[in-house]
């Protein structure tokens, strides 16, 4: 997030687009409810009926994929009604020219043609959004798990610079991190284009440092391969090992019988995790670690707050923490690793990482978390980002057009399945599956189907259908439901009986890598 | 009874909260009334984090695949196979025939170390972790 939760509560406006907040962020969720009850707007953009749209003063219900049409349809009417920040768009930004011969081409007709938004409503929503100071953007994986995610991201910052929302409390481009440490692990290098603090592999002052404060050598300084190409590497062999910490990508990856096929292809398989979850299944080591309760080390929630959290119990049986197993085998490897506890790893991390600089586990101890960019042990941390300039000086407007899904609806397939999750459980279920409270409320996916679909098809409420996608077919129930809209289905992907993922698509944004989760084709029947 | 203070391991908001103890074990949560993120409230999923820590199902021991099937081992022998197979494919095939993933679920600290051990120990940049999923 470039801005803080906090300042939600000041907030005048929120747009909310591809993240349904209350059931995955629950407490950020609340925070817009409580904004909307004092008086707050919320301009809301999502396919789905979510439970966040009763809230929601304007609904564009856009076709699936069409966000970037959307978006430069905004951006379009503030451009024609003059609505801009002129003052900011001169003094802070550059490549306007660029963007308004983009956005010319997305007047509300065309917008409404391409993604079935009302052309009436997107004016509205346009003219609030200019025209309310503290307007802060929401986003999460609606908007990132497209083959154009990238394009999304960057449309929504033009947004937000055309209109100078950025620099100040209560603005600003926030997106919703999904994990509880999502944040820390790309914050700590855990990408294969940079160490951490987003320094770069192939820069020859970073290899250096990194060598100088490692004390090694010869420091790779070629990009690695994402988990994305990791996949493809190993299905034709040419990756032979995988280790993976903490992680489950035999439900959580799309088009999982090509997961499996890559997996099984490895010579040798690591997982590190505290169940026997079905990737470790696949291992040909399987490593038990410490849980969170079990282990005192840091965490980087969704607005860079960076927070310790204690050891509570010991780990059962032989498990032990993830930062020893590693330690363990660095020094059967020959590179010699001491650290007594975590606080002197984050003490190395200070030394190498600036924006962690001043973020000691003795300072945690005393304050409610620090905020990255926090640079010495004096610094307070930073509640927003890009006070008096972006990082990089001036912003750049990086205008993109609209390209459709990957895999478009045909005859044969003739739905669009869009993914996401419910509020009971968490992720690909190892947890929160085995609590049974939360097991009780949500035991099983469903799939959603609009009414009118269901009536055509002969499907009533909790039959059994098979849908099926050009890579796999899973059999779940049905829920007929106007939350969906027509010819778009949506499940979720926490539960291992019905692997929803073996139908999703692989294909992914060509610079993140993230796959397109959020809409492939499928057929869907009923079978009793 | 004694608390100690963590982060809900579940979505990214952060919350806070205390694992409450009762000789040893945990027995409960109790939220932190003024930390600035939750400020005392957390959701189902919060409220009940604590539940899944002892599951018969951890594991708990490490396990090494024999004749096909996943069998308990010491420490010992799991990580002197890891390291000498780590070591033995990469003297072959080269770093890049090796790969890490990182976890959006573990530690700063703990994915800062996996990301050395690729970098410094095995000379890979294939680092990578799921949570873009
Ligand atoms: S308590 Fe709920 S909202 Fe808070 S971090 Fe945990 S899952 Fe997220």
């Amino acid at each position: 997030m470039t801005n803080s939760i906090n300042e939600m509560d000041d907030a005048d406006l929120f747009i909310v687009t591809g993240s349904n907040t209350t059931e995955q962020h629950p407490l950020i969720g609340t925070r817009v409810v409580n904004a909307v009850e004092r008086g707050a707007k919320l301009i809301l953009m999502d396919p789905r009926e979510i439970p966040l749209a009763r809230y929601a003063h304007i609904h564009l219900r856009q076709n699936i994929g069409t966000d970037v049409a959307v978006l430069n349809g905004m951006m379009n009417v503030i451009i024609e009604e003059g609505l801009l920040d002129k003052e900011y768009v001169d003094t802070r930004t550059e490549g306007f020219e660029a963007l308004k011969n983009t956005v010319s081409k997305y007047s509300p007709r065309v917008v409404e043609q391409i993604s079935g938004v009302d052309a009436s409503d997107l004016v509205e929503a346009a003219r609030l959004y200019a025209g309310t100071k503290k307007a802060m953007i929401l986003y999460a994986m609606g908007i990132t798990q497209h083959t154009t995610g990238t394009d999304n991201v960057k449309t929504v910052a033009n947004l937000s610079m055309l209109t100078g929302h950025f620099g100040f409390p209560s603005v600003g481009v926030n997106p919703l991190r999904g994990q509880n440490n999502v944040q820390g692990a790309c914050d700590m290098g855990g990408l294969p284009v940079v160490y951490s603090g987003y320094q770069k592999v192939d820069d020859p002052a970073v290899k250096k440092k990194f060598e100088d404060a490692w004390g090694v050598t010869d420091l790779n300084d070629k990009p690695g391969l994402t988990i994305t190409t990791m996949m493809k590497a190993a299905e034709k062999g040419d990756l032979k090992a995988l280790y993976i910490m903490g992680e489950n990508p035999m439900l959580s990856d799309p088009d999982l019988g090509h997961i499996e096929l890559s997996l099984s292809n490895l010579d040798f398989l690591i997982v590190q995790d505290i169940f026997m979850s079905e990737t470790a299944k696949l291992a040909d080591v399987v490593l038990p670690a410490a849980c969170f309760a079990e282990k005192t080390g840091t965490y980087s929630n969704t607005e860079r707050r960076v927070q310790i959290a204690h050891k509570a119990v010991d780990p059962p049986g032989l498990a032990r923490s993830d930062w020893e197993i590693i330690q363990d085998i660095s020094n059967r490897a020959g590179y010699p690793m001491n650290y007594a506890n975590t606080t002197e790893i984050m003490a190395e991390i200070n030394k190498v990482t600036p924006s962690y600089a001043g973020i000691t586990h003795s300072r945690l101890e005393k304050v409610f978390g620090l905020q990255w960019p926090c640079p010495n042990e004096e610094h307070p941390g930073t509640a927003f980002l890009h006070k008096d300039k972006f990082t990089k000086g001036l912003g750049t407007f990086l205008p993109c057009d609209f390209k459709p899904l990957a895999e478009v609806p045909d005859s044969e397939y003739d739905f669009i399945l869009t993914t996401g999750r419910v509020y009971y459980q968490f992720h690909t279920g190892t947890m929160t599956r085995k609590i049974d409270i939360l097991e009780r409320e949500a035991p099983k996916a469903l799939i959603e189907i609009h009414p009118d679909d269901a009536k055509r098809l002969g499907i009533r409420n909790n039959d059994l259908v098979e849908v099926s996608s050009r890579r796999g077919t899973i059999r779940l129930k049905a829920e007929v439901t106007p939350r969906v809209p027509r010819k778009v289905v949506f499940s979720t992907f926490h539960f291992s009986e019905t692997p929803v993922n073996l139908l999703t698509n692989a294909a992914h944004d060509p610079v993140s890598g993230i796959p397109e989760y959020k809409g492939c084709a499928v057929k869907i029947r009923r079978i009793a | 009874m004694a608390k100690v203070s963590t982060i809900c391991p579940f979505c990214g908001c952060g919350c806070n909260f205390y694992l409450v103890l009762d000789e040893g074990k945990i027995t409960g949560i109790e939220p932190r009334p003024n930390n600035p993120v939750n400020k005392g409230m957390l959701c189902a999923k919060g409220w009940n984090s604590h539940e899944f820590i002892d599951s018969p199902q951890r594991l708990k021991t490490p396990l090494v695949r024999k004749n096909g099937v996943l069998t308990e081992t010491t420490w010992d022998e799991a990580l002197d196979l890891v390291t000498s197979k780590l070591s033995s494919i990469r003297d072959t095939f080269g770093s890049n025939s090796l790969a890490f993933l990182s976890s959006a679920k573990v530690t700063n600290e703990e994915n800062y170390l996996l990301m050395k051990l690729a970098r410094a120990v095995f000379k890979t940049n294939n680092v990578d972790h799921c949570a873009r999923l």
